[in-house]
């Protein structure tokens, strides 16, 4: 039995009164550290057996389709929910357009970064394509690690 | 005239939104959740409640209910459809009107009397109104705030989509005082205020939500 994370959270720009009134609480209680606070949802989706690529697939699609509303909400994250990352999968990998012609083409990555700055993209980086270890990389079919001693 | 009244586990506002449309001179046709079928309907009225307990999120399960198919299909076709409050929420959800509905501003419910401005009296729901006319109507809601992108929000004012506005305060922080919108062909409207409880002098504060109800007999008469 495996299980899907899914974590949800109300857009920046989207009010949220409830992350407010935790926010008012929290100084009260001697928490005066936090400046502000926002409330999201985790979902957690069990399934028979594994967590495989097809069933974070479907739970992307099911993410997209009823557990966010896109109007107000963003999918933060979508997870097995013993991974450590957040693995890209085969159909993403297949249909994603490197190309993405509407889009500019370096988001930003060759704009200038002042000292001090942390360079920007020009939009949030999607799950599939933040940085995944070697470890988790060598575990993928197909993309393992050259090893010498394979060569035999 | 058959006006469809939609009913979803947790609406409780169908049967006064049936006597609504009777009191106008309609036949109220009670259509059920789990039946994915009009009856033949000419319009239909999406009411209030909390359907679903408004779990996940107001509307959101609501939405994928089988009578929303043909419902969905319909509307995209020109049936006429009004939301009321949680209907509207269900509207939102289903991508019929643009935006969503977020908590309110102030964190709490409201219930009160409010004053509304008609800014949109073309649509199916609003014929029998004037222009600029100030009507009040029962207002009750804990997510009210109507929400949309800078540009969804420009795009429905430049289009006269706005059909409702609040007067005298802004009850949920509802963006340009938003309270109802409509879709572009105008046969889609949606409110958070309930004109269905605002049919009798006795219960409640005016009439005005009568002509939501003849605005819809007129409309479909001189289809």
């Amino acid at each position: 039995m495996g299980t899907v994370v899914v974590d949800v959270m109300l857009k920046p720009e989207i009010l949220d009164p409830q992350g407010q009134a935790v926010a008012g609480a929290l100084p009260r209680l001697g928490f005066g550290q936090f400046t502000a606070v926002r409330q999201g949802k985790r979902f957690a989706l069990t399934v028979d057996g594994e967590v495989t690529l097809e069933v974070l697939d479907a739970a992307r699609r099911a993410a997209e389709v009823l557990l966010s509303n896109p109007v107000i909400e963003d999918i933060v994250s979508v997870r097995a929910e013993d991974a450590p990352e957040v693995l890209p999968s085969a159909a993403t990998l297949a249909g994603y357009d490197w190309d993405d012609d509407e889009l500019p083409d370096t988001w930003g990555a060759n704009d200038h970064v002042a000292e001090g700055e942390v360079r920007r993209e020009a939009r949030p980086v999607p799950a599939y394509r933040r940085p995944v270890s070697i470890e988790v990389l060598d575990a993928l079919p197909g993309t393992g690690l050259y090893h010498m001693e394979d060569d035999e | 005239m058959r006006i469809g009244v939609v009913t979803f586990p947790g609406t409780l506002d169908d049967l006064d939104a049936q006597r609504a449309v009777r009191a106008a001179g309609g036949a109220p046709v009670p259509l059920w959740h789990a039946d994915a079928d009009l009856h033949g309907v000419d319009a239909v009225v999406l009411p209030g409640g909390f359907s679903y307990g408004d779990y996940l999120r107001a509307g959101a399960i609501a939405r994928f209910a089988p009578v929303m198919t043909p419902i969905i299909e319909a509307a995209r076709g020109g049936l006429p459809v009004l939301g009321i409050c949680n209907g509207f929420q269900v509207l939102c959800e289903s991508h019929l009107l643009p935006g969503a509905l977020s908590r309110n501003a102030g964190r709490q419910f409201v219930c009160r009397d409010q004053r509304l401005r008609v800014e949109n009296v073309e649509t199916a729901w609003t014929r029998d109104f004037t222009a600029g006319q100030e009507i009040v109507i029962v207002l009750k809601n804990g997510e009210g705030c109507f929400v949309a992108d800078p540009e969804t929000v420009a795009r429905i004012e430049g289009e006269g989509r706005v059909v409702f506005r609040y007067v005298g305060g802004n009850p949920n922080g509802s963006y340009a005082d938003i309270a109802g919108i409509c879709n572009e062909r105008g046969n889609v409207v949606g409110l958070m205020p309930h004109p269905e409880h605002c049919i009798d002098d006795l219960f409640g504060p005016s009439r005005d939500g009568i002509a939501f109800f003849t605005s819809i007999l007129h409309t479909l008469v001189s289809a």
